[in-house]
């Protein structure tokens, strides 16, 4: 009897496409990383206000909804994912400055702990390939509930509030993580851009709620 | 309230009514998970608490 080798074709090809989809994502992950921890340094060092801050972040995120999606198949997808995470790390900086005033620790150990719960979080989505697309409903509804809650707390400003956010952006973040990596492992996410995109958000909104968190402990010692 | 309180107020409320659509295909569509898949990520946030729990211990 002939062995299927046809099915064993498929299985390989798709495992080396998933193979070269999460290198590329990975790869392109750090690269974004870099360039936006530049940015960020460019945005501490200028002392940049919280108005362009704000600025930087409104425009990063509209060119992720509506010019990363219509690019993401293109050679022009690279360029806006950088410009993308150029931005976000430019709107770091007034953050970033108040922390480093407070205890430069804050940081590092922030930078560290997103570091560190990243990459286990990484690992165990690719090593048990277990998949997480259950998630998918309760990240976004989780997702609506800290957005809503977030704007309530503008006009309150209660602080044990704005902690319980950062602790729930810390929670859906590595859920996205899971549920991002995952995706890639089992063929849900095809495109490494986009991967990429989804991955750096994570990281970005995980550490600034870790930094939040650790520097309202650090003002209660 | 200053005007970047308003700026961000705004942000957000346009974020949430950009993302609910997903939200509302997400809820809809995605697979459910076993309850065996839930505790298995809730597992894995326990120890993401814990591990936030020693970086503050740090500070």
């Amino acid at each position: 009897m002939n062995p299927n080798y046809s099915v064993a074709t498929q299985s390989s090809s798709s495992t080396l496409a998933t193979n070269k989809l999460i290198r590329n994502t990975y790869t392109l992950l750090s690269m974004t990383l870099l360039f936006s921890a530049g940015t960020a340094a460019v945005g501490v060092m200028m002392n940049l206000s919280q108005g362009m801050a704000l600025g930087a972040t409104i425009a990063a995120i509209v060119m992720l909804w509506f010019v990363l999606p219509r690019t993401a198949n293109s050679a022009m997808g690279i360029p806006v994912i950088f410009g993308i995470t150029g931005l976000l790390g430019l709107g770091l900086g007034p953050v970033l400055n108040y922390y480093l005033a407070v205890n430069p620790s804050i940081v590092m150990t922030a930078l560290g702990g997103t570091g560190a719960i990243f990459l286990g979080l990484s690992a165990y989505a690719l090593t048990t390939r277990k998949d997480f697309s259950f998630m998918a409903g309760f990240l976004m509804v989780g997702l609506i509930v800290v957005i809503g809650a977030s704007l309530l707390n503008i006009f309150l400003s209660i602080p044990a509030l704005s902690l319980a956010v950062s602790a729930a952006v810390i929670m859906i973040m590595s859920g996205f993580i899971l549920f991002q990596t995952s995706s890639m492992v089992n063929g849900g996410e095809t495109n490494y851009i986009m991967a990429t995109a989804s991955l750096f958000l994570s990281i970005i909104n995980m550490f600034q709620a870790l930094l939040h968190i650790l520097g309202a402990f650090n003002n209660n010692d | 309230m200053d005007w970047i309180q308003i700026g961000t107020a705004i942000f957000l409320g346009a974020m949430l009514i950009f993302i609910f659509p997903s939200m509302r295909h997400a809820v809809k569509n995605a697979p459910k998970g076993s309850n065996k898949d839930w505790l298995n990520y809730l597992m894995i946030m326990v120890a993401v608490g814990l591990f936030i729990m020693f970086l503050i211990q740090m500070v």
